[in-house]
C-alpha cells in the first residue's frame, strides 16, 4: 500500500486534512478513488485517484463529474435536516418538523401495530440504491426487519432482471465475463447497446476499450443513439431500432449458418440445441436453433433481408458485421442493459449468449462469453453487511412491488413469488431507505402515487434520505439521513474491480441528520431488539467487521482497519497481470469441467423454458418477439415514437438531478432527430411535450441526428416534478413508461414505451 | 524558469464526459455560468434510407478547451489596463488587481476563454493550476480524465513532432494567436466545417 508522500497531490494548507475517500456509491457503474480537503468541518475540494503509476493492471480510479462535482449535492440549500411529518393529505408536499424521539416513536409504533395487526409479511423495504455503499442505504433496514421477526422479501433488481434471469438458462452462472484487461487480446469488440463512457459500467472500463482499441481491435456499436461510446470508443456506429435487437442477432446467426462461419467443432462439444442433432431427451423432435433461424417450423427464414424492416439495419449491414463477428476471432460481444429493461428483454441476452456460444468465442483470451458477466474470479462481493435471515420466508421481484400493495393475497408464483405458495399479506409498511423507487424511478408514475395516495392500502410510509424526494413527498415520516461522507462505509469493486474503498467519515452530518446505520440502531433499541442490531458495534466498528469478510473471503491482505486509515491510502487493489478467463476449464474439459446448466453444456435451447409451455413469451430458444407497444402495433398510429431514456452523467438514477454543476453540464433535454423534429415544426431547444396515455411531460429538446428518426430519448432519472394539471414539468421519463414487466423475469420493461411529441 | 507548456486534447478518445470540467470547477470554486474548461460537442451529417434500412451520415466528436496561454494573446494585447499578461513562463493571466471587468479580452479571444464574473466585476480564466505545475504536478483538469485523453507537454514540442495542429473545425486558425494547443484530431473533424457541422450543446458551453 502506498503512503501519502509519494501520491501526485499537494500537500494540505496549514489547517486543511487530506482524507482519500471512496467516492459514494449510488449504484453508478463506477467505483472511484476521491482525495478530499477538509478544513473547518467543511470538505471544500474533491481531487481523485492520485496515486502515481496508473497501470494497465492497477489503473487509477478516476471519479466521473459527478464525484468531481459532488459538494453541490453535498452542501445543497435543500438537505433535509429535521425529522418530519406529513400535515395534509398523503403527496400533499406539507410537512411539519418534529423532534428525533417523536419520529422514531412513531416508525416503532407503527411497525410494532401492523406486525401485530397483519403480521410480519406486510412489513416491506424496497428496493434502492440512493446510498449504496456496505454500511449505507436499505441494508441496515433489512437487517432491522429480519431482527423484528421478518419482512416482505424482494429478489432481482430494477437494473439487471432479465438479464440476472436469462444468462444461467445458457450457461448455469452469472460468472461469464473476463478480467477486463483481456480486452486487449481481443481482435474485434461489438459493444452491443453498452454505453461505458457514459454509464461506467466498471470505473475504467471505457479506458480498457480504448487500450483493446490501440492493441489493434476494431470496435463497432450498435445503440439507437450516437453514445459518448459510439463517439470515443467505434470505429462504426450501426444505429438500430429499440427493441429489435434480438431480430438482427438471430439474422447474424442466419448469416453464419448459411456460410458456414460458425465453429461447428466447439457447437458440437460444447452446445446443446443448436440442431436437431442435438436436443436435450425429452425434445429431440422440438424446433432447434437452426430450425428458428433456418425458419424450418415458421417457414420464415431469420434472413437479413427479414431483419432490415423490423430493425432498421440495412441487410447488407447486418451481413458484414455477422461475418465480421464470426471472422475476427477472438471477439467480445458486450451486452449493454438497457435493451433487455424492454418487453422480452430476456431474449436479447440469450441471443446474445448464443452468438458468443456458435462463433466459440467462450473460454478464450479475448473472447467474451456474453450474458451479465460477472468475474470469474470470484468478484462481485455486492452484499458484505450482515442483514441476517428474513424469517419471512416469501419474496417478490423488486419492480412488482405495487401489485403487492394492490393484491399482496393474490400473488403467487404466477407473479414470481418464490418462497411461499401464494402471500398471506399486503403490503401495509413501507420503510424506504435510500430509495426514489416508489415514484421517481418506478413505471407509471400516475399509476403509483395513485396507489400510494389510499392511505387504506399503504397504512404507513417512512422515507429515508437527503432530499426531499419525490418519493419522499409521498410519505407519512420523512427521516433526514446523511451523505455517505458523514459517517463511515467501505465499498468495493463493484461488478468489476480488484479493489476496496474505504470511506473514512470527514465531516459532520447538518442540522439532525444522522446515518442510515443510526436511525436503524435507534428504532432497534425502541423495539427491543436494540444490542442484536449494534452487536456493541457503530459504524465504523461495522466496517471492520467488513473488511473482515473480505479479508477470509477474497482479499487476504487487506491491512486491518486502523492502518488502512492511518495509511490514509483510501483504497486496497489487488493488480491484475493475468486477466481470468470464464469457462477456461469446460473450454478444456466439456466432460470433466460441466456447467451447472442441466444438460453441463452451453443451453442453446432450454428445456427448463420449454417445459415452461409459453412458446410465444418464453421460447425455449431465443427469438425475436415484437414487442407489446412497438412501432409495428396499433398503438403507433397515435404514439408513433420509441421512448428511451438513456443514462446520463448528469445522474446516478435520480441522485444528483439537483447538482447545478451537472445541470450545467447536462441539462436535461428530450433528444429528438431533425427529421422527427421538423415534422412536427419543432425547433432546437423548445419546449415539447411528450405525453401518451399515461402521462405527459413537458421539457426542452435537443433537436439532434445523434438519434436516430422514430426515437425519442429522455435520460431517466429527472425529478418528477407535476404541475397543476399533472403535467410534469421536470422532464421525469417515468410518466411516460409502463409497469407491465418481462414474462419470464418478472423485470422491468420501462424502456418499452410509445409516445407522441408536440411543441408545448 | 518553469517550462513553457502546451495542453494536448486527444479528441479522437474525448467522450465528452466533463470530468475535466467538473475537476477544473472544484479546484478553483467556479461558479455556474462560468467556464474556465468546457467541451464543445461539435455534430453534423443526417440520414439516408437504403431499403428499409436506415443509413446515418452522422458525425461527432468532442473539443475540450480551456485557455491555451497562446504566445500572441490577443486577449493581452487587447486589455486596456495591463491586467491580461503573458508571464515569462508562458502563462497569460488576469491580474484582479487591475482588471476592471470592461470584457475586451472575452470579445477579443477567439476560443472563449475569459470569462466575465459578475459578482467579482472582472475576468476569469485558466490559469493552467499554475501552483500545481510549480510543483511539478499536472493541472486538475489533466489527471481528472477518465479516458487519459487529456495531456499537457513541452511548447511546441508535440505539435513540432507529431503534427498536432489545432485547427479542428470551430477552432480558428492557430495562426491568430500561437495557441499552447495540440490536438490529435477525432477522425470525424475531417467532415467539420462551417456548412456541414455546428457546436451541438451551444448551451453547455456558451454560458
Amino acid at each position: 500500500m502506498q503512503s501519502a508522500p509519494s501520491r501526485l497531490t499537494t500537500e494540505p494548507a496549514p489547517g486543511e486534512r487530506i482524507v482519500r475517500v471512496g467516492c459514494p456509491a449510488h449504484n453508478c457503474g463506477g467505483r472511484c478513488l476521491l482525495v478530499a480537503r477538509v478544513r473547518d468541518g467543511r470538505i471544500v475540494s474533491l481531487g481523485t485517484d492520485d496515486r502515481p503509476g496508473d497501470t494497465l493492471a492497477d489503473p487509477q480510479l478516476r471519479a466521473c463529474p459527478r464525484g468531481r462535482a459532488y459538494l453541490r449535492r453535498q452542501y445543497h440549500p435543500d438537505r433535509l435536516l429535521h425529522p418530519l411529518r406529513r400535515a395534509g393529505p398523503r403527496g400533499g408536499g406539507r410537512f411539519e418538523r418534529i423532534t428525533w424521539d417523536e419520529a422514531l416513536d412513531l416508525v416503532a409504533g407503527e411497525m410494532r401495530r401492523v406486525k401485530e395487526r397483519y403480521g410480519n409479511s406486510a412489513l416491506f423495504v424496497p428496493y434502492g440504491t440512493g446510498s449504496y455503499n456496505q454500511l449505507n442505504g436499505s441494508v441496515v433496514a433489512r437487517r432491522l426487519m429480519n431482527l423484528f421477526g421478518g419482512c416482505l422479501g424482494i429478489y432481482n433488481s430494477y437494473s439487471w432482471a432479465a438479464i440476472n434471469v436469462a444468462t444461467p438458462y445458457v450457461y448455469g452462472t452469472l460468472e461469464t465475463g473476463n478480467q477486463r484487461q483481456d480486452w486487449l487480446n481481443s481482435k474485434y469488440i461489438l459493444m452491443w447497446g453498452w454505453n461505458p463512457a457514459e454509464m461506467r459500467d466498471g470505473t475504467n472500463s471505457e479506458l480498457f476499450v480504448r487500450r483493446a482499441r490501440e492493441s489493434g481491435a476494431r470496435t463497432v456499436c450498435v445503440d439507437p443513439r450516437m453514445s459518448m461510446t459510439a463517439v470515443a470508443l467505434a470505429d462504426e456506429w450501426i444505429p438500430i431500432r429499440p427493441g429489435t435487437d434480438t431480430a438482427m442477432m438471430s439474422a447474424m446467426a442466419h448469416v453464419m449458418l448459411s456460410e458456414g462461419l460458425y465453429d461447428a467443432g466447439f457447437v458440437r462439444t460444447h452446445c446443446v440445441g443448436f440442431d436437431a442433432s442435438q436436443m436435450p431427451p425429452g425434445c429431440e423432435g422440438e424446433e432447434s436453433y437452426s430450425d428458428y433461424v433456418l425458419g424450418r417450423r415458421d417457414g420464415v427464414p431469420k434472413t437479413p433481408d427479414w431483419a432490415e424492416p423490423i430493425t432498421a439495419v440495412p441487410r447488407a449491414t447486418i451481413a458484414r458485421i455477422a461475418r465480421e463477428y464470426a471472422t475476427t476471432r477472438p471477439a467480445v460481444l458486450y451486452q449493454g442493459y438497457g435493451m433487455q429493461r424492454r418487453a422480452y428483454g430476456e431474449q436479447v441476452v440469450r441471443a446474445g449468449c448464443v452468438l458468443a456460444a456458435i462463433t466459440g468465442n467462450v473460454g478464450v483470451h479475448g473472447g467474451w462469453a456474453s450474458g451479465l458477466a460477472n468475474q470469474p474470479d470470484g468478484g462481485c462481493a455486492w452484499y458484505v453487511f450482515p442483514t441476517g435471515e428474513n424469517p419471512v420466508p416469501a419474496s417478490i421481484p423488486v419492480f412488482l412491488w405495487s401489485e403487492a400493495v394492490l393484491r399482496g393475497k393474490a400473488m403467487g408464483p404466477e407473479d414470481g413469488v418464490l418462497g411461499a405458495g401464494r402471500l398471506d399479506n399486503d403490503i401495509k409498511l413501507i420503510y424506504a431507505v435510500a430509495t426514489n423507487c416508489l415514484v421517481n424511478q418506478h413505471a407509471d408514475i400516475n399509476r403509483s402515487i395513485g396507489i400510494l395516495r389510499d392511505e387504506s392500502k399503504v397504512e404507513f410510509l417512512v422515507v429515508q434520505d437527503q432530499f426531499l424526494t419525490s418519493t419522499a413527498r409521498y410519505a407519512d415520516l420523512v427521516l433526514p439521513a446523511c451523505t455517505q461522507f458523514e459517517t463511515w462505509g467501505v465499498e468495493d469493486g463493484w461488478k468489476y474491480g480488484e479493489e476496496v474503498l474505504l470511506m473514512p467519515k470527514l465531516v459532520e452530518p447538518p442540522g439532525e441528520a444522522k446515518s442510515d446505520y443510526r436511525i436503524c440502531a435507534e428504532i432497534a433499541e425502541r423495539l427491543g431488539i436494540g444490542p442484536e442490531f449494534t452487536e456493541g458495534r457503530d459504524e465504523r466498528g461495522w466496517v471492520d467487521w467488513c473488511l473482515g469478510h473480505y479479508r477470509r473471503t477474497r482479499f487476504p491482505d487487506l491491512p486491518s482497519l486502523d492502518e488502512f486509515e492511518a495509511s490514509n491510502a483510501g483504497v486496497y487493489s489487488r493488480p491484475v497481470a493475468e486477466p481470468a478467463v470464464a469457462f477456461e476449464d469446460f473450454r478444456r474439459d466439456p466432460e470433466r469441467h460441466p456447467l451447472s446448466t442441466p444438460s453441463g453444456k452451453i443451453e442453446i435451447f432450454s428445456k427448463q423454458l420449454f417445459d415452461m409451455g409459453r412458446p410465444h413469451e418464453i421460447p425455449a430458444v431465443p427469438k425475436y418477439v415484437q414487442e407489446w407497444e412497438s412501432p409495428f402495433g396499433p398503438e403507433a398510429r397515435r404514439f408513433p415514437l420509441q421512448v428511451i431514456g438513456h443514462h446520463t452523467l448528469h445522474r446516478v438514477h435520480s441522485t444528483h438531478d439537483n447538482n447545478e454543476w451537472l445541470e450545467e453540464a447536462f441539462p436535461q433535454r428530450a433528444f429528438i432527430n431533425p427529421a422527427d423534429a421538423a415534422a412536427r415544426g419543432i425547433a432546437d431547444g423548445e419546449l415539447v411535450k411528450v405525453w401518451n396515455d399515461r402521462g405527459a411531460t413537458i421539457l426542452r429538446c435537443r433537436v439532434t441526428p445523434r438519434i436516430m428518426p422514430g426515437v425519442v430519448d429522455i435520460p431517466e432519472g429527472a425529478w418528477w416534478e407535476p404541475d397543476e394539471e399533472g403535467v410534469d414539468r421536470g422532464g421525469c421519463i417515468n410518466v411516460l413508461t409502463s409497469h407491465r414487466w418481462t414474462p419470464l423475469a418478472f423485470g422491468t420493461a420501462q424502456h418499452t414505451a410509445m409516445a407522441q411529441v408536440e411543441k408545448a | 524558469m518553469a517550462r513553457r507548456r502546451d495542453f494536448l486534447v486527444d479528441s479522437a478518445s474525448c467522450s465528452g464526459c466533463k470530468a475535466c470540467q467538473a475537476a477544473c470547477k472544484d479546484r478553483h470554486g467556479v461558479a455556474v455560468g462560468i467556464l474556465w474548461r468546457r467541451v464543445y460537442e461539435i455534430a453534423g451529417g443526417g440520414w439516408t434510407r437504403d431499403g428499409s434500412g436506415l443509413v446515418p451520415q452522422v458525425f461527432a466528436y468532442n473539443l475540450s478547451i480551456a485557455c491555451n496561454h497562446c504566445e500572441e494573446p490577443i486577449c493581452a494585447e487587447v486589455c486596456p489596463t495591463g491586467a491580461m499578461r503573458r508571464r515569462e513562463d508562458g502563462l497569460v493571466l488576469v491580474d484582479a488587481e487591475r482588471c476592471v471587468g470592461c470584457r475586451y479580452c472575452a470579445w477579443a479571444c477567439p476560443y472563449g476563454a475569459p470569462q466575465y464574473d459578475e459578482t467579482a466585476g472582472r475576468m476569469t480564466k485558466c490559469t493552467f493550476c499554475a501552483d500545481l505545475l510549480d510543483q511539478g504536478l499536472p493541472p486538475a483538469c489533466v489527471a481528472a480524465c477518465p479516458m487519459r485523453a487529456l495531456d499537457f507537454g513541452e511548447r511546441g514540442a508535440l505539435e513540432a513532432e507529431r503534427g498536432l495542429r489545432p485547427d479542428a473545425f470551430p477552432l480558428p486558425d492557430p495562426g491568430l494567436t500561437s495557441p499552447g494547443l495540440a490536438l490529435i484530431p477525432h477522425r470525424d473533424a475531417r467532415r467539420a466545417g462551417p456548412t456541414t457541422a455546428g457546436v451541438a450543446n451551444r448551451e453547455e458551453v456558451i454560458p
